[in-house]
């Protein structure tokens, strides 16, 4: 009786271990020295190694004022794809971006490049406030508007998912990633926004690069 | 044997509450987490001057039936929330019952160190009826207004 007992007593103390925020995995960081450069690659014919780089861009950003890949020359960025009326994950990634805006403050060797995919309702003005609110400040952090198919279409490059379809929440599906590009226009590293694990390691990634010469 | 047994039935029942403590919020939990933490984020925290805070709310705290409408038919306009006003359109939640938005609610009230005690069930249900003829009113007075417009 009394084991019997004992074992109850056991079985009830871990049976409601099933809690949502039961600790999940520890992370363990890890450090890199060099970060690769992602994609699949191609051999030139002259036997050069041709890496995907991000294309040529023009969007408008929150001041209405064209942004280029000029204004990232010599710069390392974080781009990421959202939208304000967003009802699923852009708040939690934005809230990543926030992070990492936060963390490299005074480096200007690093920008932040939101882009938004639904430029319909996201227009300068929408941005704008956006921005304000949020304290994003130019040059440090665009959020860009602009064509819909161009808007769209770079997210590929970004190895990002930026597609209209009316049956997906607030009408877009598109994924939640943070995409490290180096100054040569190559993505180097990228992470889950709505992960902050994943950002801390991703923010490890960004001081190993900014330390690249 | 008696009071053995009395004493090791008390323990029984002492660690099945303590161990379930966290499980009182069970089902208002996992759709907070599913659905409102997206925007509110899982600590309640919000996103800075864009989406606010839920952990230590005045607001939630002083309108405990009107939550449970903006739970369902979202909420539009300014709101000022610790003395911070946000304006950004939050969308209702439409396909949460009665009896989940009072657990989402009750397990709000309860996170992150709120201690707003728990909603009272007749009122809130109640309270969402009359939200419910307060959106048919505007949706039929919006229908009207796009006739009259097509009319003219
Ligand atoms: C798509 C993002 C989004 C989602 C999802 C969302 N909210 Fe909100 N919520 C907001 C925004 C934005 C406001 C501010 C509305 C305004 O400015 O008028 C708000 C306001 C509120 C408020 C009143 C202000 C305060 O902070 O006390 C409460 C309470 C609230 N939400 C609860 C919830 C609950 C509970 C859920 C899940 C059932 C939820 N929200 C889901 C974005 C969201």
């Amino acid at each position: 009786m009394k084991y019997l007992l004992g074992v109850f007593l056991v079985t009830f103390f871990f049976a409601c271990d099933n809690t949502p925020d039961a600790p999940v995995k520890g992370l363990v960081i890890a450090k890199k020295d060099v970060l690769p450069i992602l994609g699949n690659r191609d051999i030139a014919e002259n036997g050069d190694t041709i890496y995907p780089t991000i294309p040529d861009f023009a969007f408008i950003n929150q001041n209405g004022d064209t942004v280029t890949n000029a204004d990232f020359e010599g710069k390392a960025y974080v781009a990421d794809f959202f939208f304000i009326h967003c009802p699923t994950i852009c708040p939690k990634v934005t809230q990543q971006m926030l992070r990492v805006n936060d963390k490299f403050a005074d480096d200007d060797n690093l920008m932040l490049l939101a882009h938004t995919v639904d430029p319909k309702r996201d227009d300068v003005a929408a941005l704008k406030s956006y921005a304000d609110k949020l304290d994003a400040k130019t040059p440090k952090w665009h959020f860009v508007t602009g064509d819909k198919d161009e808007l769209h279409g770079i997210a590929d490059d970004y190895f990002s998912v930026a597609i209209e379809n009316p049956d997906a929440p607030g009408g877009f599906d598109h994924s939640g990633r943070l995409i490290l590009v180096d100054k040569n226009r190559h993505v180097r590293a990228f992470a889950n926004g709505t992960d902050p694990d994943e950002v801390t390691q991703f923010i490890e990634d960004i001081k190993v690069l900014l330390a690249e010469k | 044997m008696k009071i053995q047994f009395t004493v090791a039935l008390a323990a029984l029942i002492f660690f099945c509450t303590y161990s379930c403590k966290e499980e009182t919020f069970y089902q208002g939990h996992s759709i907070y987490d599913s659905i409102c933490a997206n925007c509110h984020m899982e600590d309640g925290s919000g996103l800075k001057g864009i989406i606010p805070p839920l952990a230590n709310s005045d607001y939630l705290k002083n309108n405990q039936l009107e939550v449970a409408c903006i739970i369902r038919y979202g909420m539009e306009g300014d709101v000022v929330v610790n003395g911070k006003t946000y304006n950004q359109p939050m969308a209702g939640i439409t396909y949460v019952t009665d009896t989940e938005i009072a657990n989402i609610i009750n397990y709000i009230n309860n996170a992150w160190g709120n201690d707003y005690g728990m909603v009272d069930f007749k009122n809130l249900r109640i309270k969402l009826k009359e939200c419910a003829a307060e959106e048919e009113r505007i949706r039929l007075e919006e229908r009207a207004e796009r006739i009259r417009k097509m009319n003219q």
